[in-house]
């Protein structure tokens, strides 16, 4: 009989022959469907973004039509080629190309940094992999461990300029109300906008960075009970973070739509009270 | 209705191995016979697909048997062991979702077939295959050793001196840590992660979901001294995972793996590898951040 001590150390076969047939996946539910909606609406998103950047008009709607509406894809418009009354004070002379570019890096850098559409991109567009039990389009593989996606790792910096960006875009719903030559007011667009922002708050906040920046970092609660607050506080809103990515994602293309649509005059602003 | 005679030698295989076999008889009474009541518009016969085979090759064995309610893939297999295909392997032990054992993969997707209702299962063939990722022994049996030895590569829990008083901790404390004490080592999780699962060269260098968890665990507990940030990056492949999500997706104890251990050790890497202002501050205040073999020799 074999004691515990006469056992002897077989040794481990980490690589071996797999079982199971050699096919790319044995699921026959509709795995494909997640994956393809994905990317129509991350493809669409960044078809229409494009075209809205680059098309450097129609993105206000200011004292003329009784408005103070400013399209997100070009808040703050700091360059000197702005509409007037779209920009502040000081803007930036030598940059001649749309004023969108200079602002879109930034909630751009977010969103491709950001951990859950890192997992919507790489899933839908790089099929790496495509879905759970699913083989990889890839014949190799190193995450992001090297340059490109090694930079991944910057998304908390890009947060940063995000938190700045909402609150230039919380200006703007709060300057929404005003409506030149008639006080104040709330039009359709001051809702939009209003909405806009508040979705990107929610975006922001509920995500991952943040949750770690507030508390996640502490190894101890008991002794950082501001943190520890902080971190229950946005806990809640990051278990949300996939719907208010996709959430804020559609919405801030549309408030740019609306604002396009009113300000080409293919649409009016209605005016509620 | 079952077919009698194959569900009596069911019943009656089952029962020397203390299984509930639940078969339904006309006229029956207790649990078996309960358990055994067949719904209406329920199938009367189940189609299996299992895999049958060894590393010199296999194939899939189709069987059919009798429908009974309330099954789980598991019981079904008891049922072919005890009929059908009584030199059919595989591994279990609890069939109650807590000893991890029965991992497989049912109709493609990973998954105990302790814990998978028949029921809830398109119709059609069942299939049920080994782990993908893991060496096969015998038909749906893996060798899972794969993990233990990433397991001794984790360093050990490296408390601080016990005070006088003993240790103490508070319940906030010791919160997150509990949600990843629940794995079960199923190792679901390893099975599903396509950077080994698709990717079998990553292996030596590629710590997977299950350790990560435990990477968090110990860089969350209040009273742990090692810092193994650099390990986890450097040896444990953290940077590998692509946070697709697929090992919270098929955690059957619902570990939140990639919001609560991931993602947050990925964060951790960042403040000690990508953040100058990280840097900055642990240059000033003169702070020592482990290497990763200062950490994989573990101790204060």
């Amino acid at each position: 009989m074999t004691t515990v001590e006469e056992a002897t150390v077989t040794a481990v076969e980490i690589s071996g022959t797999r079982g199971g047939p050699d096919v790319p996946t044995l699921r026959r539910d509709g795995w494909w469907v997640q994956p393809l909606v994905s990317a129509t609406i991350l493809i669409a998103f960044v078809v229409y973004s494009t075209w809205a950047a680059f098309v450097n008009k129609e993105y206000f709607v200011g004292t003329a039509s009784h408005r103070d509406l400013l399209s997100p894809f070009y808040s703050p418009c700091l360059v000197a080629s702005c509409v007037p009354g779209s920009h502040p004070a000081t803007v930036i002379t030598w940059w001649t190309i749309s004023p969108a570019l200079l602002i879109l890096i930034f909630p751009l850098g977010f969103r491709l940094t950001c951990y859950y559409y890192r997992r919507a991109y790489y899933r839908s567009i790089w099929l790496s992999p495509p879905n759970c039990a699913v083989a990889d389009a890839h014949s190799s593989y190193s995450g992001e461990t090297r340059f490109p996606l090694i930079l991944q790792n910057a998304h908390r910096w890009f947060f940063y300029f995000g938190l700045i960006l909402n609150v230039i875009l919380t200006i703007d719903a709060v300057e929404a109300f005003r409506e030149p030559g008639l006080g104040i007011g709330v039009s359709v667009g001051t809702l939009v906008l209003c909405v806009n922002a508040v979705l990107l708050w929610l975006y922001s906040l509920s995500c991952h960075s943040c949750r770690h920046l507030c508390g996640g970092q502490v190894k101890s609660f008991s002794k950082h009970p501001i943190r520890h607050k902080l971190w229950k506080l946005v806990t809640p809103l990051n278990a949300h973070h996939m719907k208010f990515a996709w959430a804020s994602l559609i919405f801030v293309a549309l408030t740019d739509l609306y604002v396009r649509l009113v300000a080409s005059g293919t649409i009016p602003d209605h005016r509620l009270f | 209705m079952p077919d009698a005679p194959e569900s009596a030698d069911a019943t009656d295989d089952a029962a020397d191995d203390g299984i509930e076999a639940g078969v339904d008889r006309p006229g029956g009474s207790g649990l078996g016979a309960a358990a055994g009541a067949e719904s209406p518009g329920a199938p009367d016969r189940v189609a299996m697909r299992v895999w049958r085979g060894d590393p010199g090759g296999g194939e899939f064995a189709e069987y059919e048997l009798a429908a009974q309610d309330g099954e789980v893939v598991l019981d079904v297999i008891h049922r072919l062991q005890a009929t059908d295909a009584p030199d059919l392997a595989c591994r279990w032990n609890c069939k109650a979702g807590k000893c991890g054992s029965c991992s497989a993969e049912i109709n493609g997707r990973p998954r105990l077939m302790c814990m998978t209702r028949m029921d809830e299962l398109p119709e059609g063939p069942v299939t049920v295959a080994p782990m993908r990722t893991f060496p096969i022994i015998k038909d749906l049996v893996t060798d899972v050793s794969f993990n233990y030895e990433v397991a001794k590569t984790v360093p050990a829990f490296s408390p601080v001196p016990e005070p006088p008083d003993g240790y103490r901790m508070q319940q906030v404390d010791i919160e997150r840590g509990q949600e990843f004490r629940k794995c079960i080592e199923c190792f679901l999780c390893q099975d599903v992660c396509h950077v080994i699962r698709d990717h079998e060269e990553n292996k030596p260098r590629y710590a997977g979901p299950r350790f990560f968890i435990r990477f968090a665990e110990l860089e969350m507990h209040p009273l742990d001294t090692n810092d193994r940030r650099e390990l986890v990056r450097q040896k444990g492949g953290l940077g590998m995972c692509n946070i697709t999500k697929c090992c919270t997706e098929v955690c059957p104890e619902h570990i939140k793996i990639t919001d609560n251990a991931i993602i947050p050790m990925k964060e951790r890497v960042v403040d000690a590898a990508y953040d100058p202002i990280g840097w900055l501050g642990r240059t000033i205040m003169r702070r020592h951040k482990r290497s990763a073999e200062e950490a994989a020799a573990g101790g204060q």
